[in-house]
């Protein structure tokens, strides 16, 4: 721990995210030597990330909100006093009076922020009427939510769609009403805004413009009654104000400090107030008769301002308003002049897409050459590039409207060579391209490395994608090979060691590892969790040998080993394959039944099928006895390998089908069970084009038409969603199936490990076209090889569970200990719902 | 023969037989009950028997060892992240040549030898020294 500087006393007044950063600076650049430094909080909690603050519901703590470690000022010799408001300053002495004492300051700090504007509306403070700007207004949320069902936010600009999305995620009816004519008024125009409110009613949030609320009184229904300015009225449980900011300017106003005509702290470029003594940053200041009410310009500041205390030159020069933003799952983006009503002349470009829900508009310079602003409703893909435009002042393509136009093949990217050295590519830590190469100059070899050193990407996280771009393409520039070895074991890509498995008929591991590995012949290492199943996964592809034989046993995850997936108390579920969803009423009857004898939680998957969770390890063999016996076979949930194929009725039942999509789907499953991948694979059948089947977002989707299939291709759900491409169009059957067979099998042999067929498809050189080309048009002319080969797999299925069942050695596996039948008394349930969970 | 232990050996420990080689699994892990004083333990075995075309470890050989060594362990069953008993099913493998077994669930590695977590310094597994004697598997504790 360091001892504190014996030097003049720097007070700092706010312990938000500007205020923190002022002093990190500080330490940064040695001023914890020059200064002794106290620093006061009003809050309990020590700096957090406001920024993020609607993800404090959905799993994320004060904790792991929070910008440094408990330790971290005490560490630096830095006095945090947190939960201590600062309630005078007293200039003529120089202190600083709070309930507990007064201290003497040298130099003084104002970074208090700013505090919700509550519109005075009467009845305004009745209870349950809340604000939404810090952690203990969050809890005072979702205390009051408990008891309410319905909830509105009063303000429908960033702040307000924030608070929305936290109420929704609460379960409350949501609703947001808004003064302006449109929502996020300062970002949007009509459009923008209209196409907002449809994607956000679409969410099931109410919108209400071009409301004024006149008063709030006792409700009928609920808690609150809401009267708007024609008289209409909501009624609602809880009411959130969140129509924008006010500074939290009371300190420097009582102290005579020079203040705006419409509040704020009025600081020069150097972040001074008028008493020198005494600086201002962040939403409290003043500067140009503006507040900037982002993270990004108040970090600007507190650098500015950390250097004019330790006697830099350093000035604060503005800062851009540009914000990339997703609310409610919404993306939305504004650069520059968005609305393109600050530059005479200026000219626009618009792309609006009311299917798709997309709102593009490019504000240029009259000429077209430069961009000025940008506004992005629905799709925020292109903000990156637009902002490179914008802020670097690069002259515009050709053809600027090519920037907003849907993409297609050729339209113009701007590369990570394209950017200059001066090119931003961090607007919160202000980092630029030429800062992280020279980052790269002075030895860091990894986007780790340089996000270490440079803080980029560290503050809202929006530039991850353009800063790996930079690193990737500044490592190669410099001829740092990207290592691409799939561990320590293997000095090759997983598509390398599937071509040396295929060419050279290799069907063990230890063969592999003994021939290809990095150790020594008679020593060749013991392999490792990634290379171990991945070798697995590859000779299951090629060869498709029974993954319980005795040689590929020790490869195997636990999930493949013991065929059912560990769940988190060390119990297994187990998942039967119900191919198209389709099950007869006898099976129905034996899950049921298998769940009862085993005391078993039941649940439907999203593949349509049902989910037997809490099985005991040495439960697995019975179970499966009785299921096999039934007439089911394994399901191969636990395998990075072919899941489910989705289906809707289809024209069996419904009247709008056009095509026996069940049929399809289970002639597919059955052709595809078993294969394994490098990633799991996930099919889906709709027997029209209402898409119940939600094949779309498989990564094998079908979709009947009424002349035969369409055929879409990489699409995924789940953490990153991609819809998938259209691939092929009017299929017969076998077309259909040659088709997918030729795509499965070329992604099996080419994919990286864990890599899923969207991923995979966004890294392929040469797009869809290519593969169109690969798989369509044969270019490669493997198109038979790539047949025979999933012929191969076909032919030799075997269902796991039906093997090892009739094999005495296989089953010993099973046993929770080879000495002794006791169970694990660890496994302990409790009842819920009328079902058995983990205790 | 590895037998690897982080406590000195004591007079009041003796070898007890805890299952037979036919239990074992080669290049993986299976658990048993362990008797103790302090009452029953579950532990891990792993046996990475070494012979023509099978993997072992890389890194120098031990003195007097000709490339045929068999390694056995025991270590802790339980999985100090998720307090499940769940190691013995972790995958077994080297990190730059010393044996480990990776947790299934949430995939920490612990060092076989001493049962030393890669990933978290503060964090051990139990070992107990154990060895084959004919077809016997031999604990001692």
């Amino acid at each position: 721990m360091n001892t504190p500087s014996p030097g003049p006393h720097l007070i700092i007044i706010g312990n938000g995210m500007v205020g923190h950063h002022l002093v990190e600076q500080l330490i940064e650049r040695g001023g914890t030597e020059q200064y002794r430094i106290t620093v006061f909080g009003e809050e309990r909690h020590r700096a957090y990330d406001r920024v993020h603050l609607s993800e404090y519901f959905a799993g994320r703590d004060a904790q792991s909100l929070a910008l440094c470690d408990a330790d971290f000022y005490a560490a630096n010799g830095i006095e945090l006093r947190l939960h201590e408001t600062v309630t005078a300053l007293d200039r003529n002495k120089g202190e600083v009076v709070t309930a507990q004492g007064r201290y003497a300051y040298d130099r003084l700090v104002l970074a208090t922020g700013s505090y919700p504007f509550v519109p005075p509306i009467p009845g305004n403070d009745r209870e349950n009427c809340l604000v939404y700007r810090t952690l203990d207004d969050l809890d005072d949320i979702r205390a009051a939510a408990e008891k309410a069902t319905t909830g509105v936010v009063v303000g429908g600009g960033l702040l307000g769609l924030e608070a929305a999305n936290t109420l929704r995620g609460l379960d409350l009816d949501t609703a947001v009403v808004e003064f302006a004519p449109r929502l996020m008024p300062m970002q949007v125009d009509t459009e923008g805004g209209e196409l907002l409110r449809e994607k956000i009613e679409a969410l099931g949030v109410q919108v209400l413009t071009g409301r004024a609320t006149q008063h709030i009184e006792d409700g009928e229904a609920s808690f609150h009654r809401m009267v708007f300015q024609d008289d209409k009225v909501l009624e609602t449980d809880l009411i959130v104000f969140s129509a924008g900011i006010r500074p939290r300017d009371e300190l420097a106003r009582d102290a005579a400090l020079k203040m705006g005509q419409r509040g704020g702290v009025v600081i020069d470029d150097r972040c001074l107030t008028s008493d020198p003594a005494i600086l201002a940053i962040g939403e409290v200041a003043l500067w140009n008769n503006s507040i900037f009410g982002l993270v990004a310009p108040g970090y600007q500041m507190a650098k500015a301002a950390a250097d004019t205390l330790l006697g830099g030159e350093l000035i604060f020069e503005g800062a851009d308003m540009s914000t990339k933003l997703k609310l409610l799952g919404v993306d939305v983006g504004a650069i520059g002049d968005a609305h393109g009503n600050q530059t005479p002349g200026a000219r626009m470009f618009r792309y609006l897409d009311q299917i798709k829900q997309e709102y593009r508009k490019l504000v240029v310079s009259s000429d077209g050459k430069k961009l000025l602003g940008a506004m992005l409703v629905g799709d925020n893909a292109t903000y990156d590039t637009l902002m490179q435009y914008y802020s670097n002042g690069l002259e515009l393509p050709e053809d600027p409207a090519a920037l907003i136009l849907p993409s297609t093949e050729g339209a113009p990217t701007l590369g990570a060579d394209a950017l200059p050295d001066g090119a931003t590519i961090c607007s919160c830590h202000n980092v630029t391209k030429g800062s992280i190469c020279a980052t790269i100059d002075d030895g860091a070899t990894d986007l780790g490395a340089v996000k270490a050193k440079t803080r980029a990407s560290t503050g809202c996280g929006g530039c991850a994608a353009l800063l790996k771009n930079v690193v990737d393409h500044e490592l190669e520039a410099r001829g740092v090979e990207v290592d691409q070895s799939i561990c320590e074991h293997f000095s090759h890509t997983r598509q390398e060691l599937f071509d040396i498995v295929r060419v050279e008929g290799i069907k063990t591991f230890g063969e592999l590892i003994g021939k290809h590995g990095q150790g020594s012949a008679d020593s060749p290492g013991l392999g490792c969790d990634i290379c171990k199943p991945a070798v697995a996964s590859i000779l299951a592809s090629c060869f498709n040998e029974p993954i319980t034989d005795a040689a590929h046993i020790p490869l195997q995850d636990t999930n493949d080993t013991f065929m059912a997936n560990m769940q988190k108390n060390g119990t297994y579920s187990v998942v039967p394959r119900i191919a198209g969803g389709e099950i007869t009423p006898d099976k129905l009857v034996v899950l049921g039944q298998v769940a009862q004898t085993y005391g078993l939680y039941t649940k439907i998957t999203g593949g349509q099928r049902i989910d037997l969770f809490g099985a005991r390890l040495e439960d697995l063999p019975d179970i499966w006895g009785t299921l096999i016996e039934a007439g089911f076979e394994t399901g191969h949930a636990y395998g990075k390998s072919v899941r489910t194929v989705k289906s809707c009725v289809g024209s069996t039942w419904c009247r709008y089908g056009v095509q026996d999509s069940v049929g399809m789907a289970i002639q597919l499953e059955h052709r595809y069970k078993g294969l394994r991948s490098p990633h799991k694979l996930k099919f889906a059948v709709s027997g029209c084009t209402r898409e119940c089947a939600e094949a779309q977002s498989k990564d094998v989707g079908v979709i009947a038409t009424e002349h035969g299939w369409n055929l879409y291709v990489c699409g995924n759900g789940g953490m990153r969603p991609r819809h998938a491409e259209l691939f092929a169009t009017d299929l017969d059957d076998e077309q259909l199936i040659t088709i997918i067979d030729r795509f499965l099998m070329f992604y099996v042999r080419t994919a990286d490990r864990l890599q899923r067929t969207s991923v995979w498809r966004e890294n392929l050189e040469g797009g869809l076209d290519y593969l169109k080309e690969v798989v369509l048009e044969d270019s490669l002319g493997i198109g038979d090889e790539l047949e025979a080969q999933m012929q191969t797999v076909i032919d030799n299925y075997e269902c796991e569970w039906a093997g090892a069942l009739n094999d005495p050695e296989k089953l010993k596996r099973f046993r929770s200990f080879v000495n002794d039948a006791r169970p694990d008394p660890d496994i302990i349930v409790t009842e819920e719902r009328g079902q058995l969970r983990p205790a | 023969m590895i037998t690897a232990t982080a406590e000195a050996p004591t007079m009041s420990q003796t070898w007890q037989t805890l299952c037979s080689r036919a239990d074992l699994v080669a290049h993986s892990g299976v658990a048993a009950w362990l008797e103790t004083a302090d009452g029953p333990v579950q532990v891990a075995l792993f046996y990475l028997p070494c012979g023509p075309n099978t993997p072992r470890p890389t890194g120098p050989k031990p003195p007097g060892d000709i490339g045929h060594a068999t390694e056995l362990f025991a270590v802790d069953h339980r999985d100090p992240f998720s307090d499940a008993n769940v190691i013995a099913r972790g995958i077994v493998g080297d990190v730059q040549g010393e044996p480990v077994v990776a947790s299934p669930l949430y995939k920490q590695h612990f060092r076989l030898k001493d049962g030393q977590c890669l990933e978290d310094e503060a964090v051990r597994l139990r070992t107990w020294p154990v060895r084959l004697d004919g077809d016997q598997v031999m604990i001692r504790v």
